[in-house]
């Protein structure tokens, strides 16, 4: 087997930022339901962090990219 | 071999596939596929630029034929111009900004928005078959756009360059955090959010459609070149796979042209906003 480690090791960074967006769009949807009209202020909330979580997903990606080769 | 003899490039998984060579893994090199200038010119002219432009030539046409004959009756298109237009305009600007200063960004983010569909859309429309923000510069550019523009109207909105850095940390926190608080927000306004931004887009769509291309590359393959009935029928739900994932892939483009939208509207609002 051949290959590069770098993809198992974005598949391993992954793991965290998708549990964290799960917990921040369980909590929105949460909110909403209970809260149907505060929906405007919940979905710029669960954006902002949503955009928090998923930079270090996309960090991952990129850093696969960059170490596959050096 | 009908792309090879048209393109001066074909991507080396796409040629190997027509050759009847072995099977070649699609990868990110798939991606540059210069038309005019030549194979190793950074600026030669590639598909997705042609993309690009028929993506402008396409919205430009459709806005502009709506909006000369607009009537209080709409017709079908007009009607469609005005739901995506109240979707930007409710549901990302008045939401998001808020209704008091949301007004001037509506050209930005209406244009970003549909900007972004329709390149996104074009990933999965037969024979263009490219999503324009698969290449970085595309999203670079439009990043770029978007980190002057919040960083400009936050500089105006705060009272110059040390109203903005004043405004970066909130108030009542002890003063052993300030610095600490300071650099922590300094970083995220001036490196995560433009990196993010881009590559966020950027990755989800190369992501997409290298999945699609490694499920009919390689269906193809099973099918046509291995020669046993097990794996050309694996072949066969290769290709029905790649239909579902389809699908699947109109939702992420679609999700990520609101996103990105969205997230500009934020960053936005941060600017105009009176406190932290």
């Amino acid at each position: 087997m051949h290959g590069s480690i770098t993809y198992l090791g974005y598949g391993l960074a992954a793991i965290g930022p998708g549990i964290g967006i799960g917990l921040i769009f369980a909590a929105y949807i949460n909110g909403v339901a209970r809260q149907p009209e505060a929906r405007g202020m919940l979905q710029t909330i669960a954006f902002t962090g949503m955009a928090l979580t998923e930079a270090l997903a996309i960090l991952g990606l990129v850093f696969a990219f960059v170490f596959k080769n050096g | 071999m009908i792309l090879s003899a048209l393109f001066a490039h074909t991507p080396p998984s796409l040629s190997a596939a027509a050759g009847g060579g072995g099977f070649q893994t699609p990868s990110t090199s798939d991606f540059w596929w210069p038309l005019i200038g030549g194979n190793n010119n950074s600026f030669a002219f590639t598909r997705p630029s042609l993309v690009m432009l028929l993506t402008v030539a396409l919205l430009g046409w459709f806005f502009i034929s709506v909006a000369s004959r607009l009537s209080l009756v709409p017709t079908k298109r007009q009607w469609v111009a005005e739901q995506i237009y109240d979707f930007v305009r409710n549901t990302i600007g008045r939401d998001v900004i808020g209704a008091k200063d949301f007004k001037p960004f509506l050209p930005l983010l209406f244009t970003l928005f549909t900007l972004l569909l329709v390149s996104n859309v074009a990933g999965i429309i037969p024979f263009v078959q490219f999503p324009t923000t698969s290449r970085i510069a595309f999203p670079m550019v439009l990043t770029a756009v978007v980190y002057v523009t919040y960083h400009v109207v936050a500089l105006r909105r705060k009272g110059g360059f040390m109203g903005y850095m004043r405004s970066l940390v909130p108030d009542g926190l002890p003063g052993w955090l300030k610095p600490i608080m300071f650099v922590l927000e300094a970083m995220t306004y001036f490196l995560v959010r433009p990196l993010t931004l881009a590559l966020r887009l950027f990755g989800n769509m190369m992501a997409g459609h290298l999945m699609l291309l490694v499920f009919i590359v390689g269906g193809e393959y099973l099918l046509l070149h291995t020669g046993s009935v097990w794996l050309g029928g694996a072949g066969i739900l290769s290709f029905l796979f790649t239909i579902v994932m389809t699908a699947f892939e109109l939702l992420i483009e679609f999700l990520q042209a609101f996103i990105f939208t969205m997230l500009t509207a934020l960053y936005l609002s941060d600017a105009v906003s009176e406190h932290h």
